[in-house]
């Protein structure tokens, strides 16, 4: 048991993580607290019965999501749009990060750089040059190609990440299964992947997430309401003529959120570093 | 039939280093050979061209009567068991051993039937179903060793496959690869830096430096015959006493410092000591080669080496007696084990350059000599080398 000081500083230290927690949670809090009540109830502000706990709570903006709003329309397309573009990503971006973490390539550190400022490039910057393009590629309004404009900034982020966890296994590994009659790719495919699944699974929920999350290139290339993807749905369902729905609004964005909380959730397992431990020595 | 035959191969890299030099080395069907030399020396090199992880600038490489060239790794017909093992972490041991006849889609019946024969002579079998990070050092080494053997391939290479385990162990995992090799007889290729390795447990033994082949025999003829200084001063613990000597106008016998010892009638032949007379060679002579004076009880004179007695160590069945004398040793650098090499690494030039600081006798352990005292030692002219000071070539 802690005494004087000791108690006074672990009381201390487990205030401070409770302030963080409350102040971090809260947003959250207030959102999930929101899309549990009615319309009116917004509407009345807050104070009397609708203080931080209100005395009647209702499921009703999250019926009236699927009824009245049609929310499921755009969750599926969010749901195609970002798992294709998870999909693509991380194939191509395994692929690419393993070249570039093995291979002699020339100018490959340059390739990196430049892979690196691809990756945290504004997107906002990259909506109007895209925009023409799919202008005249006639690709506007059409959730497929927007998996093209994802790409543009999840590919990268993904091969830098899986180049560094690639370089981290030991060359030794894919050497002996080379020995051991693979060739490259089932190297690649049945050791060096299964290996690095911490970083496959990290780079796969970046992806995810965002794909998932774009406002941006949703906003800027889609135009008819069955195609839109979540997040651009949900901007909508306050455009009534009369009045703004708050709490459908807030019901949207937790459903939205869960997708996201079970992956992290699921993966959490996944990511366990020290996955090579017991290959080596 | 297998066999591994090298043939002038020689290894540059891409900035110009040339890492192995016109090397000839041929192991017959189930014949263990040792490639040992300091680190740096070309030889991990040298093996990992044979199983094509790297490529040969020129030469050519066989593998049971067929160039290999231009073969990748799969399709070589050999297995290697890796420095740090190289296990696949995500797979059991079973899946591990296993790996290579997944690959070649061999039946699921013969397959298993296969992986637990090879458990067997391990003594995996009951840690098929584990993970290596739940496996002892020694048992990684094992599935090592049980991925290669599963395979019944044409060739084995090994890559110090014993030098990460703890030095007990590794004693005992000496005596078991060589029971292993023997019973599956497949034409091996071991690298090793440790010259007490190359020396147990090869039939014969590979010495390199700096890239080039210095002598290939088998361990005795290795020890006995030292083709040059090199592998007179690395192959032996302690290492051989190296001394700079001059022979006298005759041709008779030797001077070292003001010392004089006979030679024998095997190196006063012409053909040997000919063009040496009244010029400098170096002497060498095995620590076992010299004896107490005292407690061979005879004068011995022509063959009596005086020194001062600087340590002791009794170790039992003998005692190792550091000394001094007063002629001038050979250094280290002077046989070509300088500043190329990693002094880390266990049995390495350090060592060797340490036990040549001072001469070294391996007397019996009745002997009382003690630090500081006079010391007369009787030196086995029979077994005496003689090396060019110049090239370090072996005389006679």
């Amino acid at each position: 048991m802690p005494h004087g000081w000791a108690l006074v500083r672990e009381f201390i230290f487990y205030l401070l993580v409770l302030i963080v927690i409350a102040i971090s949670l809260f947003p959250f809090y207030w959102i999930l607290r929101t899309s549990l009540m009615s319309n009116a109830q917004v509407a009345q502000g807050v104070g009397g019965s609708n203080g931080l706990l209100p005395s009647h709570l209702t499921t009703k903006a999250y019926v009236d999501d699927f009824t009245k709003q049609h929310f499921l329309k755009p969750l599926v397309n969010s749901a195609i749009v970002a798992l294709i573009a998870t999909a693509i990503t991380i194939v191509v971006a395994t692929m690419a990060g393993y070249a570039l973490a093995r291979l002699k390539i020339r100018f490959s550190g340059a390739i990196l750089a430049f892979i690196l400022i691809a990756g945290f490039f504004p997107v906002l910057a990259m909506v109007g040059p895209l925009f023409l393009l799919f202008k005249e590629l006639s690709l506007l309004n059409n959730i497929y190609p927007l998996i093209l404009a994802y790409l543009v900034y999840t590919l990268p982020i993904a091969t830098w990440l899986l180049r560094n966890f690639f370089a981290q296994i030991p060359a030794e590994l894919e050497e002996a299964a080379l020995v051991d009659g693979a060739t490259r790719l089932q190297a690649l495919r049945k050791v060096v992947v299964p290996v690095a699944i911490p970083g496959v699974f990290t780079a796969a929920i970046l992806a995810f997430i965002l794909a998932w999350n774009d406002f941006t290139f949703a906003v800027s290339f889609l135009e008819t309401p069955d195609k839109f993807t979540a997040p651009l749905a949900i901007v909508n369902f306050g455009q009534s003529a009369f009045q703004v729905f708050y709490n459908r609004i807030d019901a949207a964005v937790v459903i939205i959120t869960i997708p996201i909380a079970l992956l992290v959730l699921f993966a959490q397992r996944r990511i366990v570093s020290g996955l090579t431990a017991g290959s080596f020595r | 039939m297998s066999t591994i035959k090298l043939e002038h191969v020689t290894k540059v890299y891409p900035n110009g280093a040339e890492a192995v030099t016109d090397l000839n080395l041929e192991v017959a069907d189930g014949e263990f050979t040792i490639l040992v030399g300091p680190s740096g020396c070309g030889k991990t090199t040298a093996l990992r061209m044979v199983a094509g992880l790297e490529e040969i600038t020129d030469g050519t490489i066989e593998i049971g009567e067929r160039v290999v060239n231009d073969l990748s790794p799969r399709d070589r017909d050999i297995a290697m068991v890796f420095q740090n093992y190289a296990l696949y972490p995500h797979m059991t041991v079973a899946q591990n051993i296993g790996f290579a006849l997944r690959l070649r889609k061999l039946p699921k019946e013969e397959m298993q039937s296969k992986v637990r024969e090879a458990a067997e002579i391990l003594g995996l079998t009951e840690h098929l179903n584990r993970k290596p990070a739940q496996l002892s050092g020694g048992q990684r080494q094992r599935v090592a060793m049980g991925r290669a053997i599963v395979r019944e391939p044409a060739a084995f290479l090994m890559d110090e496959p014993l030098s990460n385990l703890d030095a007990k162990l590794r004693v005992q995992m000496r005596a078991e690869v060589s029971r292993i090799q023997r019973r599956v007889g497949v034409a091996t290729l071991y690298v090793t830096h440790d010259q007490t390795e190359a020396m147990t447990m090869g039939d014969k033994v590979a010495v390199m430096r700096a890239g080039r082949l210095q002598q290939i025999d088998a361990p005795q003829t290795l020890y006995d015959k030292p083709a040059n200084l090199f592998v007179a001063a690395f192959i032996g613990s302690p290492a051989m006493n190296l001394y700079q000597a001059n022979v006298d106008e005759q041709g008779h016998a030797l001077r070292l410092g003001n010392q004089q010892l006979d030679l024998p009638e095997r190196l006063r032949a012409e053909r040997s000591i000919g063009s040496y007379r009244g010029k400098e060679v170096v002497v060498g002579i095995r620590p076992e080669d010299l004896t107490d004076a005292a407690v061979a009880g005879e004068d011995g004179v022509g063959r009596r080496l005086e020194g001062t007695v600087d340590l002791v160590e009794a170790l039992g069945a003998e005692k190792l007696v550091h000394f001094d004398i007063d002629a001038r040793r050979l250094q280290s650098t002077d046989v070509g084990m300088g500043a190329e090499e990693d002094e880390t690494e266990g049995l390495g030039s350090g060592e060797i350059a340490e036990a040549m600081s001072a001469g070294v006798a391996r007397v019996p352990p009745t002997s009382e000599l003690r630090p500081d005292q006079k010391a007369v030692f009787l030196v086995d002219a029979e077994r005496m080398h003689l090396f060019d000071p110049e090239s370090g070539e072996a005389l006679g």
